[in-house]
């Protein structure tokens, strides 16, 4: 077919255009702006080039906070996608249980972050909380403000908490797409349990557990309410993750330029490392 | 390879069947000869798949024992009966090869693997997959996929018995022959008891020495392609099977007279039947002949369908299908006489025989 040229046409994806740089383009820009600059205030600005780049990636600071970042997605993503299947394994297909376990399964998806943080910070408080005051009647150190170890505990608990109905509703949405006879045939086959999760399941549950995985890794790597709210980023550094310092860079000290260097970094480790479980994951699906 | 015996076979999906009504398969004795390749012939929603499902364990039936050459296995489950089934739609392994997907079954029964790998490459040739081996199952089409949901039942030579549900159905119709030749080969090579279900007429009786038609959760007749055709024992076998299906006229009976409208069809036997039963007389279209002598017709349509014309009519106010040779001609004032060797008399549906 010939193709026409019509510069009209242009026309018709203006808004579009205008839509994306308002929403995208023009906010990133500034801050790519911000972060080849320095200022002493007066809206006065210098060049700084590549400078905070520079201090930014060589500072411990901004290691170990990606360091506690990886640490935590790894352990989320370990612990909510196995437990995610398994949920949705169990979940009833069919009868009452159905809706019961949908909306309960829900339920905690509903729940704004702040608000999700605010719950678990009262609940794990050791002088009124519920969870703290029993884990302590029990005899177990539990401190949240205090223990490295039990803040930890807690985000990655109340993270599970909150989002394993995620990844059990995409799971689940896979698994009741398998008509029957794949089950009947299975079982003529002779396939152990094992084998039908392996063989049958699995496949079937592939796409959304790539997706589940992403929005999951995504999402806890970019972790700033419930840490913010819980533990403020303690006890000592702890739980200071890309996010909290990024905050702290910005606001609490106003240092923009290093900021704005540290959000593009920020934004390039999400996008390189989403890309990079996006292609191992898809290749792996042509090959299989 | 076995005998199944059915013994009084019923079955409900609901929990608590009230009525006769409840159950989708209502009462079925039957018994499947060792080697036998049979066809379940019928409607959607007859009951067809119950009673295979029920065959291969999938289903526990409600009431009654089926029993394997002798030995019940009722509460067995469908590993144990080492039953094969293909189903209606492709079900395949698709993260496994062609190869793998058929070494499955035996694989999972602890086959030696040279033994495996011997019986899957002759199956792989068996269903015309021999290039195909090595390759992805998912990237196949469709009647490819059958092959291997096919060739899984086929590998385990040692089963009880091979069970079709309805399995050509996602064929091409030039395949669909090739398949059901090679399924009809094998079943001659290896004397597998098969079960074929189907609602396809042709498909039924080209595949299977018995055929099995069922009807509203009950079979209402086995027999022959042959018996079927030409002794149907339900109105319904005589409508479902032949194309066109059987005319069958509501006609009162008297003796050896039967009588539709005002008129008069001799029988060469006399009924027997209880009174006050609604009586049809039964006469497939080829057996009508259409010509100048016999009772009057009045002709509403003629279909050419090639071989044959079939001319649709009105006979005593009924509506009648007559089969007339290609070159077979219609008179101007047509009237037709009905071959008194193929007349089949009904009593409430059923076929009745002659007066002792």
């Amino acid at each position: 077919m010939e193709k026409t040229w019509n510069n009209k046409a242009w026309f018709m994806v203006l808004p579009v255009l205008v839509l994306v740089a308002f929403s995208a383009v023009i906010p990133l820009m500034t801050v790519v702006n911000y972060s080849v600059q320095d200022t002493f205030g007066n809206n006065a600005f210098f060049w700084a080039g590549t400078d905070w780049y520079v201090q930014v990636l060589t500072s411990d600071r901004f290691w170990d906070a990606l360091t506690r970042n990886l640490i935590f997605s790894a352990i989320i993503l370990a612990i909510e996608i196995p437990l995610g299947i398994i949920i949705a394994l169990n979940m009833p297909k069919k009868g009452l249980g159905v809706p019961v376990c949908l909306v309960l399964m829900a339920l905690p998806l509903l729940i704004p972050w702040n608000v999700v943080g605010t719950i678990w910070q009262v609940f794990g408080r050791v002088d009124i909380g519920l969870l703290g005051r029993t884990l302590e009647g029990m005899g177990i150190n539990y401190n949240y403000v205090q223990n490295p170890v039990a803040a930890w505990v807690t985000l990655i608990v109340m993270d599970v908490w909150h989002w394993t109905s995620l990844v059990v509703l995409l799971c689940y949405a896979g698994l009741v797409s398998i008509p029957d006879a794949y089950y009947q045939a299975a079982k003529i086959d002779g396939a152990s349990r094992w084998s039908v999760f392996r063989y049958i399941q699995l496949p079937k549950m592939k796409r959304v557990l790539l997706i589940a995985f992403l929005l999951r890794f995504m999402d806890s790597f970019m972790i700033y309410t419930e840490p913010f709210v819980v533990t403020g980023g303690g006890p000592g550094n702890s739980t200071t993750f890309l996010s909290i310092d990024l905050v702290k860079t910005a606001i609490g000290q106003f240092d923009l330029g290093p900021a704005a260097a540290l959000s593009i970094i920020y934004f390039l480790i999400i996008l390189l490392l989403s890309w990079i479980f996006y292609t191992v994951m898809t290749t792996s699906d042509a090959q299989g | 390879m076995a005998r199944i015996d059915l013994e009084h076979i019923r079955h409900a999906y609901g929990a608590k069947p009230k009525s006769e009504n409840d159950y989708a398969l209502k009462e079925v004795h039957h018994e499947w000869n060792d080697g036998g390749a049979y066809a379940l012939l019928g409607p959607s929603g007859c009951g067809k798949t119950t009673l295979l499902n029920i065959i291969s364990g999938l289903i526990n039936p409600s009431e009654g024992h089926i029993l394997f050459d002798g030995k019940d296995v009722t509460h067995l489950s469908t590993q144990e009966r080492n039953i094969a089934q293909v189903f209606q739609f492709p079900v395949i392994y698709d993260t496994m090869t062609v190869y793998d997907n058929l070494a499955f079954p035996l694989r999972n029964r602890h086959v030696p693997e040279a033994e495996v790998d011997r019986r899957v490459k002759e199956t792989i040739e068996m269903i015309g997959l021999g290039g195909w081996a090595k390759k992805t199952a998912r990237g196949l089409t469709a009647d490819q996929k059958q092959k291997i949901s096919l060739g899984r039942g086929l590998v385990r030579n040692d089963v009880s018995a091979i069970l079709f549900d309805e399995p050509l159905t996602v064929i091409d119709p030039e395949m669909k022959w090739v398949l059901r030749s090679q399924i009809k080969r094998l079943h001659k090579q290896f004397g597998f008891t098969m079960v074929y279900v189907t609602h396809d007429q042709t498909e039924a009786l080209t595949f299977a020495d018995k055929v099995v038609v069922m009807y509203d959760g009950q079979i209402v007749q086995i027999g022959t392609p042959a018996e079927l055709f030409e002794r149907p024992r339900h109105t319904f076998v005589g409508y479902f099977i032949g194309s066109p299906g059987m005319n069958v006229l509501p006609v009162k009976l008297d003796g050896n007279t039967a009588t539709v409208g005002g008129e008069h069809v001799a029988l060469n036997f006399l009924p027997k039947f209880k009174a006050g039963a609604k009586t049809e007389l039964g006469i497939r279209p080829e057996f009508v002949s259409l010509g100048r002598e016999g009772m009057p017709v009045a002709i509403t349509k003629v279909e050419d369908i090639g071989r044959h014309k079939i001319v649709r009519a009105r006979f005593a106010d009924q509506p009648i299908s007559i089969i007339v040779d290609e070159d077979g001609e219609i008179p101007a004032d047509p009237r037709v006489r009905f071959d008194q060797k193929a007349i089949n008399i009904y009593a409430d549906s059923w076929r009745v025989g002659e007066e002792a």
